[in-house]
């Protein structure tokens, strides 16, 4: 009921959300040997921003485009290669298919 | 207790919806409520015909069909035969449920809109289409359900013609569909003109594999493919996901599904007796490639390039329906990798003779890909279902703009949190499963190929973890303060597909061994369903 065969291996949900509780378990414990000398409602609590002031609630989302900034800097060939592909243009499209046809035909046919 | 199932259910699962498409302009004149429930109430119906017939093929074996003949096989056969397998009832399932689910969440998103008596009309000959294209055992017919789709599904896309944008991907939609149907068709005639048949089961059994044979073979794999969306044959799928209305998206990703099926069968079943042909001796290399081969490797090679692409441009996109769209474009990326390893991994061992060799993880790389059809249909499914509901609560799917919407929507976040996790193959869901069937196979063929497929994946966990923070986490923003949960059928449909997601991920095995193996082992089988039908005269 619960086992699949993978081929070279198996998987058992019911095994692996054991072992998610174990891995649970040892967490909480670790969590509670921590410090609890917090102390609520004052100074300690507040956001530090590198002594920048703290915006209103709303501005301080972080919108989507900005974020893994970094990774997408980083391939930004691939995504200026890929972009000029989406052209939107529909009769781009149907090249594809012809170049991806002949290809086939090449390997598969000649 | 034993079910007796009439001969005529498998042509029943096509007529019912049919029947249900011309009635229901009629019913709408009466009243728009007598209507909904007039559709839900046939796709009910079918739904149930559809797993009273899975469970006779499943355990009774392939079911035939003779349209106006006795149901005796006898060659030539000059009308149109209906042959399901358990292929085909596994395709049947999951094109009911999505479009059940589909139609019960349109009840309130679709409310407020004019000409729902076609919108639905519409509906229903898509899932007449759709179940016809896989149950079908004739190619000309094959043609026919797919060009119903094809026009349906067109419509549907289109159906906001107050938006530019819809007419423009219903426009693309239907342009690529008949190029790939035009080409669908030439093949039908080159196998007509050579083997005087159009039945599917006759043909793989005269197939001599001509030049004729391999240019069929090319066109019809390949305009199917297109048809799935498979990269770079993809660009029409994120305008048409995109722009359509959530629960014709949701409908869209069967119809894509079905494309799919076609190759599948086309494969494994029309040209099943050549797989396995020498085609190539390359003597400085001592190997020997069979069609199987090159076959396989041009589709791994574009399986990998769908999960690239669709990953990596989903990760930049900002419309989330459209990132959703790019994601499913990775996903058929996986199914297809999981066919391109059975494909690939037969090879000639070159002893005293030649001697073809099938690796076990072929199959089970094929049995990886089927089950992840099923995963996929259901995890883009809700995922489309979440956006349809985020549209409908804000009028916005620009994810710049949402934010903080998981203390107005509580439920809606839990639907999305488990779409996210199980899209991206997270354990224990029932993306999970399939997917590491697909690694595990594909790494035992390459294992770079594999490593690649599974960086994407978690690639992909990241695209839907900013989706996540984007639209439900942050500060409640000033202008979402009045949003509220979406009505209770949204809620109904979503939490289905949700508790459907959990329990194949929680007990895989029972849809593993009862559905995905026998729809697997019909493709690999395919003996089977060429003697069913030459075998019966």
């Amino acid at each position: 009921m619960f086992t699949i065969e993978t081929g070279s291996g198996f998987w058992n949900p019911l095994l692996w959300m054991l072992c998610i509780v174990v891995a649970f378990i040892v967490f909480y414990i670790i969590r509670s040997l921590g410090s609890k000398e917090y102390k609520k409602d004052t100074e300690q609590v507040k956001a530090f921003l590198s002594g920048n002031p703290e915006y209103a609630k709303e501005h301080m989302h972080v919108k989507s485009s900005n974020l893994y900034w970094g990774f997408t800097e980083s391939i930004k060939f691939f995504y200026t290669f890929l972009r000029k592909l989406h052209t939107g243009n529909v009769s781009d499209y149907i090249l594809f298919f012809v170049i991806i046809l002949a290809i086939f035909f090449i390997i598969g046919v000649i | 207790m034993t079910i007796t199932i009439p001969d005529y259910m498998p042509a029943l699962i096509v007529a019912v919806p049919l029947l249900g498409a011309f009635l229901t302009p009629l019913i709408s004149k009466i009243n728009g409520k007598i209507r909904n429930g007039f559709v839900i109430f046939i796709l009910l119906v079918n739904t149930a015909l559809v797993f009273l017939l899975s469970y006779d093929v499943i355990t009774n074996g392939i079911r035939t069909y003779i349209f106006g003949s006795s149901q005796e096989v006898t060659l030539p056969i000059v009308r149109i035969l209906f042959e399901v397998d358990a292929m085909s009832v596994f395709m049947g399932i999951i094109i009911s449920i999505l479009v059940l689910i589909s139609v019960i969440y349109s009840w309130a998103f679709m409310e407020k809109n004019t000409g729902l008596d076609k919108y639905y009309t519409l509906i229903l000959l898509l899932t007449a289409g759709m179940l016809g294209m896989v149950s079908t055992g004739d190619m000309f017919n094959f043609f026919v359900f797919l060009e119903i789709t094809s026009i349906a599904s067109c419509a549907l896309i289109a159906f906001w013609t107050h938006h530019a944008e819809s007419i423009e991907a219903g426009f693309k939609y239907i342009v690529i569909s008949s190029i790939g149907a035009l080409f669908v068709l030439f093949s039908i005639a080159l196998l007509y003109g050579q083997y005087d048949a159009l039945n599917i089961a006759i043909l793989s059994d005269a197939i001599q594999y001509t030049f004729l044979d391999k240019v069929a073979l090319v066109l019809l794999v390949v305009a199917l493919a297109m048809k799935a969306g498979i990269v770079p044959m993809h660009m029409w799928l994120p305008d048409s996901y995109g722009k359509a209305p959530s629960t014709i998206s949701v409908i869209l990703v069967s119809a894509t599904l079905a494309s799919l099926y076609g190759v599948l069968r086309v494969i494994f079943t029309l040209y099943g007796n050549v797989l396995d042909v020498v085609t190539r001796d390359i003597e400085f290399l001592n190997i020997k490639v069979m069609t199987g081969q090159w076959l396989g490797w041009l589709i791994i090679l574009l399986a990998i390039a769908s999960i690239l692409v669709g990953v990596i441009m989903a990760l930049r996109q900002t419309d989330f329906k459209r990132l959703i769209a790019f994601a499913a474009v990775a996903e058929i990326g996986y199914m297809f990798l999981g066919v391109g390893v059975r494909l690939a991994s037969v090879f000639v061992e070159n002893g005293n003779g030649l001697t073809v060799v099938h690796p076990g993880f072929g199959d089970t790389a094929l049995q990886g890909s089927v089950f992840h059809i099923m995963n996929d249909a259901l995890d883009v499914g809700l995922l489309f279902l979440v956006a349809g509901a985020i549209y409908y609560a804000t009028r916005e799917l620009s994810l710049d703009k949402l934010g903080g919407l998981a203390r107005n929507m509580k439920y809606t976040t839990i639907f999305f949190l488990i779409g996210l996790l199980a899209v991206s193959g997270m354990p224990p869901l029932n993306g999970f499963a399939s997917k590491l069937i697909i690694y595990e196979t594909t790494f035992q063929l390459n294992p770079i190929l594999g490593i690649i497929a599974i960086l994407c994946s978690i690639l992909l966990l990241a695209t839907f973890v900013k989706v996540f923070h984007s639209i439900f986490l942050g500060p409640p923003l000033p202008q979402y303060k009045e949003v509220k949960e979406v009505p209770k059928s949204m809620l109904l449909a979503m939490g289905v597909i949700a508790g459907l997601i959990i329990f194949i991920g929680l007990f895989p095995e029972i849809i593993y061994t009862n559905i995905v193996q026998p729809a697997a082992d019909a493709l690999i089988n395919y003996s089977s369903y060429i003697t069913t039908v030459v075998g019966g005269i």
